[in-house]
């Protein structure tokens, strides 16, 4: 598991309280039943980590961002993005 | 109870300092978001607002009074100015009516642009000072306060503040002080100035602003879109207003309120319905008596399939056949004005018989299955308009007003 994966995973539990064992790259954020307001504070925790900011919409959330793995990738293109 | 007249109307927006620019910007169907204007660093994510641009505040307010007035409340007067002087009334020249006369002019956000400039010098600029007037602008009762003092307005006057549902709030409690005999006449209306750095990003933060424009019912909307201005009113009871030969606009005929008692941002089908319904109940109103509804529209994917089922859930088949528009594809969200704006447009249909379209809309959302009116403004015989405002925080107020016949 890479460190940014890692770290993105602690602030999930941080802010939702779920187990560690359900989340994966793979694990669908509704099934995890992350609300839309435990999302806006897990992604705002992650730009405050990372130093970047993600362009991320309550509104489009559903077409967006459907796996964590999902975020995992759109943290790690604004950190590319950000040291090119 | 007394029959109530609407006299007097003025509005500060995005689309127009005043309501025949208003009303023109309606008619021509010509929207007033844009990219921000006049702040040194503009947030991410912001692309467009709903922002007063050219307010010639000083030629609307003089420059004397100036120091005192945050944008919000030179906002709130200048709409209050207007709306006292097409009402043609002199309320401090008639001291029986001054104390008789009731001022209740709501905010959301107050003086946020005073406290930001305060918190830019202590916390960015290293100052040790902040304005003199701090307080006294950015206190929220502030507009309210200076459009008493300008009118000689004397009797019961207050803020109210409900985010979105202000301006119906405040004018709705006016209508019901004028209606029930309380004061023989009331300025009402809500007022605020929200395009500063601070609240933007605040805005942003939350992750609701769109992408592009503001789209309403439109099924590739992706938020709302921040405004700003005041609407405020002048409310008499009709007979006071026939006899003295006051231009009646229309008659207010109803207001209905209630809390959602459920979530602080997502909005409840069940609580905004009973607030509609509480509304044609104290209009007496049946639900084929409504002609068109002025939206909450705000254009977020809460809240519009939210208010389409709202609708469905209050008019049940007759639903589909009222027509539906949104102000605030016009002005963008203007939160504590954002009922007095629209209360402007709905006056404005039942005046002109016709319905201004939702801007931006390519695509209407299956998921909101209204007749949105699109495209072209609609001719249409519009007699009786509801304007639905549901906040954030779940408090909801709807007003309902008829053509003055």
């Amino acid at each position: 598991m890479s460190t940014l994966e890692d770290k993105l995973f602690d602030i999930v539990v941080e802010k939702t309280g779920l187990e560690r064992e359900r989340l994966s790259r793979d694990a669908n954020i509704k099934d995890l039943e992350i609300s839309s307001l435990d999302f806006v504070e897990i992604v705002f925790a992650v730009e405050e980590e990372f130093d970047i900011e993600i362009p991320y919409n309550a509104n489009t959330m559903d077409s967006d961002f459907e796996t964590l793995g999902d975020i995992i990738d759109a943290v790690r293109t604004e950190i590319t993005k950000q040291q090119g | 109870m007394r029959r109530v007249a609407i006299t007097g109307m003025g509005v500060i927006s995005a689309i127009g300092h005043d309501a025949d620019a208003f009303t023109r910007a309606l008619d021509e169907g010509r929207g007033g978001l844009a990219p921000v204007e006049g702040l040194d660093d503009v947030p991410r994510g912001i692309p467009v607002v709903g922002q007063v641009r050219g307010f010639d505040a000083a030629a609307r307010l003089g420059r004397d009074r100036l120091p005192m007035l945050d944008p919000f409340s030179q906002f709130g007067l200048a709409a209050a100015n207007e709306a006292v002087a097409m009402a043609g009334l002199d309320i401090r020249a008639d001291p029986a009516l001054s104390q008789r006369t009731a001022c209740i002019i709501g905010t959301g956000g107050a003086g946020i642009c005073t406290l930001q400039d305060g918190f830019v010098r202590l916390f960015r600029d290293g100052r040790h000072r902040v304005n003199p007037f701090s307080v006294p602008r950015a206190m929220g009762n502030a507009a309210c306060s200076h459009v008493t003092m300008v009118h000689g307005i004397t009797g019961p006057s207050f803020a109210v503040t409900s985010a979105c549902a202000t301006a119906n709030h405040a004018i709705g409690l006016g209508f019901h002080m004028v209606r029930g005999g309380t004061v023989d006449a009331a300025v009402v209306g809500g007022t605020d100035a929200l395009v500063n750095f601070g609240n933007l990003k605040a805005w942003e933060a939350l992750r609701v602003v769109a992408r592009d424009t503001c789209r309403p019912f439109d099924k590739n909307r992706t938020g709302m879109v921040v405004g700003e201005g005041a609407g405020v009113f002048v409310l008499e009871p009709w007979e006071v207003a026939q006899a003295r030969g006051a231009t009646i606009l229309a008659e207010m005929i109803g207001f209905g309120m209630s809390a959602d008692a459920g979530d602080i941002v997502n909005p409840s089908v069940e609580g905004a319905a009973r607030a509609v319904r509480a509304c044609l109940d104290d209009a007496g109103l049946g639900l084929d008596d409504v002609d068109h509804i002025n939206a909450h529209g705000t254009a977020t994917t809460a809240n519009d399939v939210a208010e389409a089922r709202v609708i469905r859930s209050v008019f049940g088949d007759r639903a589909g056949a009222i027509p539906v528009t949104s102000t605030k594809s016009y002005t963008g969200h203007a939160l504590g004005a954002a009922g007095g704006l629209e209360l402007v447009a709905a006056i404005h249909a039942v005046r002109s018989g016709t319905i201004a379209p939702t801007l931006n809309v390519t695509e209407l959302d299956p998921d909101c299955p209204l007749d949105v009116v699109v495209d072209e403004r609609r001719v249409a015989d519009v007699r009786t308009v509801v304007s639905n405002s549901f906040a954030f925080g779940g408090l909801n107020a709807v007003l309902a007003i008829r053509r003055a016949e």
